[in-house]
């Protein structure tokens, strides 16, 4: 299942301090077309609670969260 | 004979001579300055929300009345025009009035009522306190109390921006969370947006594990989640009574969590009703709460657990 999700960029924020950091996944779901995958990576702490939480109230829908050593890996459908 | 007691003297000749009472000048929101004749002018602004249209007209009203070249904005949300000859009083007050813009209030009275951006136009606002606010502050503003000044603040989030735990009483804004498991993906976002550790993910399911007794009611959880799991169950405010700053700073008294909206202006009216009753000349309801037991007020004022 998780091997169907066609991600259409990818995008590693570790170490891009707020709000850096959500202003970079919004310049590149610009790119992105209605319903095409966005990966991100966010490091622990601020960016993981703060990111998130701002691209919900664009309007964006986080489909997956996955832990990985102190880091998250976000996929947003636009 | 020291400086002040030379001061003091000096503003009771000028009070004489002026047969102006300052004691009576000050509750209308006319200060008294450290030079002659002069005066600070402190308008009502309640939760700090001023009308563009009116501040132009006060800008005008200040280049032609204050010498000086500046208005101060308070820590508490009011616009001070400074250094007003006293002469000018009542060719100010009529001017100030004709544009609909009131003096703010001091000595032992209820203040102007504080609050932030609230649930309007800020993202993290749980409840409108401007609208809080400018009600409370219709209702309540300039009442004497005898003892000592009153403070009314609110504040939409627990960020408290506007101090409401150091008020005289402060409201918060709070949402009690719901979770529907059926829209829960198990992402663990909520138990990391959670600072107070209420909310823990589950290991396995990386669902969340609830601790209402942790819980604070920030909706931190709510407003992360990805699904719309976690939801709004219950909206309200967290109480807050007997704050202070000053020389001697008192954080408020958490009376409850979760109080209701509707609830809000009985509360105010019970809370400074029984500050004048048990309160002593110039203390705050802070010390009157100290000296006679948040139990008494509790129980005065029919406290309830509202959650």
């Amino acid at each position: 299942m998780e091997k169907q999700i066609k991600i259409a960029k990818k995008l590693d924020l570790t170490g891009v301090i707020c709000p850096t950091n959500f202003v970079k996944t919004k310049l590149a779901l610009e790119d992105l077309k209605k319903g095409q995958i966005l990966e991100i990576i966010l490091d622990d702490g601020e960016p993981i609670r703060n990111v998130p939480r701002s691209i919900k109230e664009d309007g964006h829908k986080i489909i997956k969260v996955e832990n990985i050593k102190n880091k998250f890996k976000i996929l947003i459908k636009k | 004979m020291s400086s002040f007691d030379k001061l003091d003297i000096k503003n009771k000749k000028e009070q004489k001579k002026l047969n102006v009472d300052f004691a009576e000048l000050k509750s209308g929101g006319f200060i008294k300055q450290n030079k002659k004749d002069l005066f600070t002018v402190r308008l009502r602004v309640p939760g700090g929300r001023m009308p563009i249209e009116r501040l132009n007209k006060i800008i005008k009203i200040a280049q032609k009345y204050g010498k000086a070249n500046f208005v101060h904005f308070t820590t508490r949300q009011s616009l001070e025009i400074i250094s007003i000859n006293i002469n000018d009083f009542n060719k100010l007050k009529s001017e100030l009035k004709k544009i609909g813009q009131q003096t703010a209030s001091c000595g032992p009275r209820v203040r102007v009522a504080t609050g932030c951006g609230g649930c309007e136009y800020n993202a993290r606002g749980i409840i409108d306190a401007q609208k809080l606010a400018l009600q409370s502050d219709r209702k309540f503003f300039g009442i004497p109390t005898i003892h000592g000044k009153f403070k009314i603040s609110f504040a939409g989030c627990h960020s408290d921006c506007t101090r409401a735990k150091g008020a005289d009483i402060g409201f918060i804004g709070e949402i009690e969370p719901g979770w529907s498991e059926r829209k829960c993906i198990g992402c663990g976002l909520c138990a990391k947006a959670c600072l107070e550790g209420a909310i823990i993910s589950d290991k396995k399911t990386g669902k969340p594990v609830y601790d209402a007794s942790k819980c604070i009611f920030c909706g931190d959880c709510i407003k992360i989640c990805p699904t719309s799991a976690m939801h709004e169950k219950k909206v309200g405010c967290g109480l807050y009574v007997g704050g202070k700053w000053g020389r001697h700073p008192r954080i408020a008294d958490l009376i409850t969590h979760l109080f209701p909206a509707k609830d809000i202006i009985p509360v105010i009216k019970k809370t400074i009703d029984w500050y004048i009753k048990n309160g002593k000349k110039r203390e705050r309801i802070g010390n009157t709460i100290d000296r006679l037991g948040i139990k008494k007020y509790k129980n005065e004022i029919n406290y309830k657990r509202s959650y």
